[in-house]
């Protein structure tokens, strides 16, 4: 059965009363110590979102501590040099501290103000989630801790150095893959032993689905930015109009798309293929993976027959993941979204083709939907438009990019 | 008729002592020796639970981690899980045993054809660690059909409103967790606040076997006797792991912690 997406409804509130979306995603799979810490969240989430004075505070910090709104600007030589669909960038990577992880690690802190909590946990898988999470925190005076994958730690040294910059304690995870999955696990795990001193904030859209929500909530602020831009380019949402985007957990496509979701415009997610002559790959929607549960939520997931999570692998970090957002499942299964993967070598490639021409510097995760701009572009009419979000910046992969490529110029 | 799960605690009240249930994982740290392990425990300990490993655990702390892990290492499948629990019930028929685990490796199975096989093997109850209450329902009423206990938990976050409808719709065991902590936290409750809370839900449902669990050891054990049943788990998945590192058979090692256990909370 096809499932159908509710037009006028936030996608975020298109759920049953399990929470699940379409009846088979997302959902609270969760131990029975975090029920009511859960619903304690969602009960104060639902009530923040509608509370007047909680929105203008959040406009306050996203206008002048985030910086809204971030630049949209046309890739021209970029356009040029591929010949066919004007290429345009949303540059997420503007925000503060480079990259969108920034709007939900912010939510949060002033939910987690506003429920009462001193300290504040939360896990990262290329270290963005941490960053910014350890800068928010910082900022509203919480105690923050950060769980991290020990490779992760290893491959992704400029964000760890930024965390501990900000005070925040970083916990490395040396259980599993000891990458995002492990890291996620391990947070949770903190959050059931101290749920009741201790806010919990999911770097993704994943997860029990308060945190999926929370996390969509906050970063579409991408698209209330980019419809205005887009309106003030064209005068209106071009019809052709492709929005493209990496997605790992999920979240900065969600909210790329969510205020685009009931007008033409096409969403296209790419998801991180791994090395070109690797079975591996952290991308469960192009490859067909089936329906499981992990952290909690119903999703297309990475795993064996038995259940067991399977091993992921990509060159970027953030998208090292085996599952991806329920909201994603909901959008792959009633065709309001395509999902493809770009390979670690497609990637690097784009970054280094984006980097030479453009004014931009993006970060792996992004050169992933680069790449598919790359490739889609010349096959277009320059009628049509593609979008890319740029939501991070290089700097922080200049360690990956130099053992790859033999040089990192910024 | 009254399940094996429920004759157990009745056998234990007439000895005016708590049942003494055992946490081990299937496979650890081999087939062989999950199984010797669950026959030798099985002389002292009331109900044996056996966990099915699953390589993400959200609620488990490091001792059954690597439990879990081992077990995966060695190639352990559900259908190994299933043998097991075959073998053991052959040569234990009375012997309660409760299969623990996460609900994506039923999931995936199926949930029918897992309560099949769990039918099957003997399997006399099922604690499924991410499957709260009211999502648990539809699962715990096939379950039931099957003659397979559902055993729901309760936490000291669960509020009085919730508790009550988590009661009335439980089978004959409920499974209250000790603290705020994964499994094998030092406990930080003391003795005294747990057995409060402990007396709370029995108030609720006086007629349901209670057991408690997360953070007993032989040091703790007996300062919570009067409850219905007590778990320790993490200590023995932390012995295999001594007794790994020291050369040492886990199969004997096991053997006399568990009798210790036993005559403490006699």
């Amino acid at each position: 059965m096809k499932l159908k997406i509710k037009k006028g409804v936030p996608l975020i509130d298109q759920h049953d009363k399990n929470f699940m979306y379409g009846g088979k995603f997302g959902g609270n799979f969760i131990p029975e110590t975090l029920k009511k810490p859960i619903d304690d969240l969602t009960k104060l989430f639902s009530k923040l979102r509608k509370d007047k004075k909680f929105l203008k505070e959040r406009d306050y910090h996203f206008k002048n501590y985030i910086g809204a709104p971030t630049p949209f600007i046309k890739l021209e030589k970029l356009t040029d040099h591929l010949g066919g669909a004007q290429i345009y960038a949303k540059v997420v990577s503007e925000a503060n501290g480079g990259a969108h992880k920034i709007y939900n690690a912010t939510v949060h802190c002033l939910i987690a103000k506003k429920a009462g909590k001193r300290f504040i946990v939360g896990d990262t898988g290329a270290g963005y989630a941490g960053k910014m999470l350890s800068m928010a925190a910082k900022k509203f005076g919480l105690k923050c801790k950060i769980f991290m994958g020990a490779k992760d730690i290893k491959r992704q040294r400029p964000n760890v150095e930024a965390m501990r910059k900000n005070g925040a304690e970083i916990v490395p995870v040396t259980t599993g893959s000891q990458t995002l999955v492990d890291a996620v696990s391990e947070c949770m795990r903190y959050w059931v032993a101290n749920c009741d001193t201790t806010h919990m904030c999911v770097g993704s859209t994943v997860g029990p689905n308060i945190f999926v929500k929370i996390c969509a909530w906050s970063t579409a602020q991408i698209s209330r930015e980019l419809m205005l831009q887009v309106k003030e380019e064209f005068g209106k949402v071009p019809k052709k109009m492709k929005l493209l985007n990496c997605v790992g957990g999920g979240s900065s496509a969600m909210g790329f798309w969510n205020e685009f979701m009931d007008t033409d415009a096409e969403f296209i997610g790419i998801e991180a293929g791994g090395p070109k002559n690797s079975k591996l790959h952290a991308a469960p929607l192009t490859n067909g993976s089936k329906i499981g549960i992990l952290h909690g939520s119903a999703q297309y997931v990475i795993q064996d027959s038995e259940g067991q999570i399977g091993r992921t692998e990509s060159i970027s970090a953030g998208l090292d993941y085996p599952g991806i957002s329920s909201l994603h499942c909901f959008l792959k299964d009633s065709k309001r979204a395509k999902y493809t993967s770009a390979s670690d070598e497609e990637a690097l490639k784009a970054y280094q083709l984006v980097s030479k021409f453009e004014n931009i510097s993006p970060s792996l995760e992004p050169s992933h939907a680069f790449a598919e701009a790359i490739k889609l572009a010349p096959k277009l009419k320059s009628s049509e438009v593609i979008i890319v979000n740029s939501c991070g910046d290089s700097l922080k992969d200049k360690d990956i990019i130099k053992q790859k490529l033999g040089s990192y110029v910024r | 008729m009254k399940s094996k799960i429920a004759i157990a605690f009745d056998n234990c009240r007439k000895e005016k002592r708590p049942a003494l249930i055992t946490y081990t994982v299937a496979g650890d740290n081999t087939k062989n020796n999950s199984l010797k392990i669950l026959n030798k425990i099985s002389k002292y300990a009331d109900i044996l639970e056996c966990g099915f490993p699953h390589n993400t655990p959200i609620a488990d702390g490091g001792q059954i981690q690597g439990s879990s892990h081992r077990a995966l290492k060695n190639g352990i499948k559900l259908k190994d899980v299933f043998q097991i629990v075959k073998k053991f019930k052959k040569q234990n028929p009375s012997k309660p045993l409760i299969l623990m685990g996460y609900f994506n490796l039923i999931y995936q199975n199926g949930e029918n054809n897992f309560l099949n096989n769990c039918k099957k093997s003997g399997v006399d109850g099922l604690i499924i660690v991410d499957l709260p209450y009211p999502e648990n329902k539809n699962f715990a009423n096939k379950c039931k059909k099957k003659g397979i206990t559902f055993v729901q938990l309760l936490s000291p976050t669960t509020s009085k409103d919730r508790m009550k409808k988590i009661i009335r719709d439980s089978h004959e065991m409920l499974y209250y967790i000790s603290m705020l902590s994964t499994t094998g936290g030092k406990l930080k409750v003391s003795p005294k606040k747990i057995l409060e809370n402990y007396n709370k839900i029995k108030r609720i449902g006086p007629k349901k076997n209670l057991v408690i669990g997360f953070g007993i050891t032989d040091k703790t054990i007996s300062s919570l006797k009067s409850a219905n049943g007590l778990v320790v788990g993490s200590m023995l998945c932390k012995i295999i792991t001594n007794s790994l590192k020291m050369r040492q058979n886990p199969v004997t090692k096991l053997d006399k912690v568990v009798y210790n256990l036993k005559n403490k909370i006699i």
